[in-house]
């Protein structure tokens, strides 16, 4: 039998007209849908943007893209949590559902927020392998298929930004450049051509606001979507950075 | 070198905590616990102390020079942070903020254990079991030293874990694991030795 009083779900959003302007939060009511998931709420709120009390307002701004977790673009903190907003299923969160952008990003507008840094940090470490070049450079080494799988793991990060939205370390006192673009150093220090570039991957992140500024809570381990043993690549590279600091004072070789 | 000064500090930092701070900490501990040996045994074990050659270059280089440097730039490091342990309660989050929060009392206490011992003693008066006995007759100096001697003890005890990992010595979660016991294990021992000590002189 169909209840005859439809089931709503509420979300309480935190809204921002403008990079500047102040927060504020607004409550909306939905009806039910089954397997309802907080893209397809805020799609229905932009489809009908009236929130609770019954005003007109403006449609909800976020961003998204793949809508299956794999680019990063939806993350938002839902109930407390930085997550994917693809995959938060309705069904499996406490009732109101409070949606906030990542504040440890400049918020452009509403739940979207800017993650260039990410990509600019990205650049700095030289997170890709080089293989252009004036010639025809052939098809290099390979890698032993048990490392590609391991570095397959590394390789899942999609710059969504949420272990830097969890890290202590990353906030407006200081300029770290947070878990992700460190743990890329590693993915492609290990691969066999981009190994070629190691030590100048190393000596980047031996600048400021690099791999010394963390300080071990391990929250991006825990709270990474993808499973990317992030720490575990921050000790590595605390290894592979005190060989490297060595090398380079000592003066053996120092690329 | 010039583009590396974070990381050479922090290196530094990290360094300076274990070795010589760290020992010395350990080595003050163990020789305070003379007291529970009664007064002669603190007395001459003290006195020995004092009477090791150079002594005040030894008290400078070991530790009052490292302790400055790791303090100062300890409490940039702590005042860095955002801690989040309400939104992130996880395990390690916890031992972040609190080796930050213990880093800042043990601060506090050392100041102010220093200039009530060792500065005294440079203007005559004279460090022995008698001192600390007339100081812990105030039975809030002894709930001060207690919370100041633990504070000091997992400070150290959580901050070799991580020197392990700054330093790139444990590296995989397992071995990450096993350290915690075992420095959890340093934190417990040390703990028992500060406190006897301390109820050695009440
Ligand atoms: C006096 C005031 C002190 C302050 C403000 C302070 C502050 C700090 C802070 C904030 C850290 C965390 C660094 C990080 O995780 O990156 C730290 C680490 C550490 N501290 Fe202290 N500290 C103080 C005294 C001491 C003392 C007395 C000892 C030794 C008993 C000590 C030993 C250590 C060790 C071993 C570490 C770990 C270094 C690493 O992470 O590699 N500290 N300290
Ligand atoms: S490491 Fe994980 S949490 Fe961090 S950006 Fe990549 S996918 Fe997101
Ligand atoms: S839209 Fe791509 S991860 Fe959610």
């Amino acid at each position: 039998m169909q209840e005859t009083q439809a089931k709503t779900v509420t979300f309480i959003v935190s809204r921002q007209d403008s990079p500047d302007a102040t927060p504020y939060q607004e409550e909306f009511k939905l009806e039910y849908r089954p397997n309802m998931n907080v893209i397809s709420a805020l799609m229905e709120i932009r489809r009908n943007p009236v929130n609770s009390k019954g005003e007109s307002t403006t449609p909800i701004n976020w961003d998204m893209n793949c809508l299956e977790e794999v680019c990063g673009a939806c993350s938002m903190v839902i109930n407390g949590k930085p997550r994917q907003s693809c995959t938060a299923l309705v069904d499996q969160l406490e009732q109101p559902i409070r949606l906030e952008p990542m504040r440890t990003f400049p918020v452009v507008r509403d739940l979207q927020v800017d993650r260039s840094r990410m990509f600019d940090s990205l650049k700095k470490v030289k997170a890709w392998i080089p293989i252009d070049g004036t010639y025809d450079l052939g098809p290099g080494p390979r890698m032993p298929e048990k490392k590609r799988q391991w570095a397959y793991e590394l390789s899942k990060c999609m710059t969504c930004g949420v272990c830097l939205e969890a890290c202590p370390n990353v906030n407006s006192k200081s300029d770290f450049i947070g878990p992700a673009p460190l743990s890329q150093v590693r993915l492609f220090n290990a691969h066999p051509t981009g190994e070629m570039n190691k030590a100048e991957r190393l000596e980047q992140i031996m600048g400021d606001g690099g791999l010394a500024n963390c300080g071990n809570s391990q929250n991006c381990v825990q709270s990474c979507p993808k499973g990317i043993p992030l720490t575990t690549s921050i000790a590595a590279l605390n290894r592979d950075t005190t060989f490297q600091s060595f090398k380079s004072f000592f003066g053996s070789d120092t690329v | 070198m010039a583009g590396n000064r974070e990381f050479f500090y922090r290196r530094l930092h990290s360094l300076l905590g274990v070795i010589p701070v760290g020992l010395f900490l350990v080595q003050h501990l163990v020789v305070n616990h003379f007291a529970t040996k009664g007064e002669e045994a603190f007395n001459d074990a003290a006195h020995f102390m004092e009477s090791l050659p150079f002594r005040i270059f030894l008290e400078l280089f070991i530790i009052f020079l490292p302790l400055l440097f790791h303090a100062i730039y300890g409490l940039y490091i702590a005042f860095t942070a955002k801690n989040n342990t309400v939104k992130y309660s996880f395990f390690r989050n916890w031992m972040f903020m609190l080796q930050r929060v213990t880093g800042v009392i043990t601060l506090i206490f050392v100041v102010w254990h220093v200039w009530e011992t060792r500065i005294a003693a440079a203007f005559g008066a004279e460090v022995n079991y008698q001192m600390m006995e007339n100081i812990f007759e105030n039975p809030w100096m002894i709930a001060f030293y207690i919370v100041g001697v633990i504070s000091a003890i997992f400070h150290f005890a959580n901050g070799l874990w991580s020197f392990f990992v700054s330093w790139g010595i444990t590296v995989t979660p397992r071995s990450q694991l096993i350290s915690t016991y075992a420095t959890l294990g340093i934190f417990i021992a040390l703990s028992i030795v500060g406190i006897r000590a301390i109820f050695a002189f009440v």
